[in-house]
């Protein structure tokens, strides 16, 4: 019962307490680039998911066999293997998604997120714990990935799920296709959609979460520079110590 | 002639219209991170821009060689590698011959490794078919792109201290929305290269 009543809080903690986006501010990148249309957002999500758990799964088991000296290189081939083998699969079953996130597919083998849950939990905790705590976070990251590509596409292009058909063809012919949204839909804002929108809705639902947070007597999310980057212990940066420090305190 | 106006088309685009990052998002890591200060901010784009040239005329050969043998699909993995084993010797060099160039650099070598924007240049040259040429001015061009982000931001942020925020804005949203802003900025020079040299 305890047993299960952890693995219940390693699931849970990494959609709300410790959402690798909006908590930890990891994986930046992808959640700037791939959020302007919901599909190639929950796209998104899903392979990355699908990476982290099998990659958390490998490196865990792996734990007691990979030299600590070379730990971070035997992850990042685990990890880029399996980039590879998603890659391939949404290449032959889902070619849409594929058109949609361009380089950013082969792109998740830099996503701290992966290299991030790694080295801080598969590298110390058993195989089913690990597989937990990646669904977990996967699922954060497509849930903040969904938020922000929500309120991109409702009002950068006035439609909601558009080119969802095309994702959901692995699953057979399916006719829903998403909404179109009343009056956004004639004039939408296109600014959304441009790459200083996806900053800006980035930055209001970073305060929104914070003003969450806050009220809740819960730490702002903050940049921590180079803490939270995985590779922060096998470089003696003084200079961005010192500057994460800042941003710190 | 008609080469010539090929790469300037090329590098001024990965440097204006097509900024990896404020146009593809690549390397918002270091762009949100190390952008505090103007020193450090100018430090880190030299290395990445020497660590983006460096990788893409080494993966270049490597990737006509795996194209031959009709193995594209190690790209991902032989890249990562390559590119991780290189920065990691290169550092190594520096600190042995060139200790005043590595006290400069050499710090923020280990971090470009999983800089997402060096992998990007490298894949996004080889989806775009360019030649080696044209591969390694797009390369300089996206690291001068990158120095150049890093270099206004920078002073953004450095006027950004002295500011009274509103609270919940504080930090990193009042940054990502400054960001915004700067990507604005960019936004001008929309169709400025196919003008220029149409």
């Amino acid at each position: 019962m305890a047993e299960k009543k952890s693995l219940g809080k390693e699931f849970s903690k990494g959609i709300i307490a410790e959402n690798p986006v909006l908590r930890l501010v990891l994986g930046t990148c992808p959640t700037l680039a791939v959020t302007t249309s919901v599909s190639s957002a929950i796209g998104m999500g899903v392979a990355a998911s699908i990476v982290l758990i099998c990659s958390n799964v490998v490196i865990s088991a792996l734990r007691k066999v990979i030299p600590n000296k070379v730990r971070i290189p035997a992850y990042v081939v685990i990890i880029a293997s399996f980039v590879t083998i998603v890659q391939m699969i949404v290449k032959a079953f889902v070619p849409a998604l594929d058109a949609a996130l361009g380089v950013y597919l082969p792109l998740i083998v830099v996503n701290c997120i992966i290299l991030g849950r790694a080295e801080a939990f598969a590298s110390k905790n058993p195989v089913l714990a690990s597989a937990v705590d990646g669904l977990g976070m996967g699922v954060g990251f497509t849930v903040a990935l969904f938020l922000m590509s929500s309120i991109r596409e409702i009002f950068g292009a006035g439609t909601f799920m558009a080119g969802i058909k095309d994702l959901l063809a692995i699953f057979g012919d399916v006719s829903f296709n998403g909404f179109s949204v009343p009056f956004l839909n004639e004039n939408p804002m296109l600014i959304f959609l441009l790459p200083p929108g996806g900053f800006f809705v980035f930055g209001i639902l970073m305060a929104t979460v914070n003003k969450l947070a806050e009220s809740k007597g819960k730490p702002r999310a903050e940049l921590r520079g180079c803490e939270a980057c995985p590779m922060a212990k096998n470089c003696n940066l003084h200079s961005c110590e010192n500057s994460s420090k800042e941003v710190n305190g | 002639m008609e080469m010539t106006k090929g790469l300037v088309s090329i590098l001024l685009t990965a440097i204006l219209t097509n900024n990896y990052i404020l146009a593809k998002f690549l390397g918002i890591c270091p762009f949100l991170g190390v952008s505090k200060k103007l020193n450090t901010a100018m430090g880190m784009s030299v290395a990445v821009i020497f660590v983006m040239a460096l990788s893409t005329a080494v993966t270049y050969p490597i990737n006509t060689l795996l194209v031959s043998r009709d193995m594209e699909y190690l790209q991902t993995i032989v890249f990562i590698l390559v590119i991780a084993a290189l920065v990691q010797l290169v550092e190594i060099i520096l600190k042995k011959y060139i200790p005043a160039l590595y006290s400069a650099l050499g710090i923020y070598l280990p971090l470009i490794t999983t800089n997402c924007a060096v992998l990007g240049v490298v894949l996004l040259n080889i989806d775009e078919g360019y030649g080696f040429v044209e591969s390694m001015v797009n390369s300089v061009g996206a690291g001068l792109g990158f120095m150049l982000a890093m270099f206004m931001f920078s002073g953004v942020r450095e006027r950004m201290e002295a500011n009274d925020i509103p609270k919940f804005m504080r930090g990193l949203p009042i940054t990502l929305v400054a960001a915004s802003l700067v990507s604005v900025s960019f936004l001008g020079f929309a169709g400025i290269i196919e003008n220029i040299f149409s």
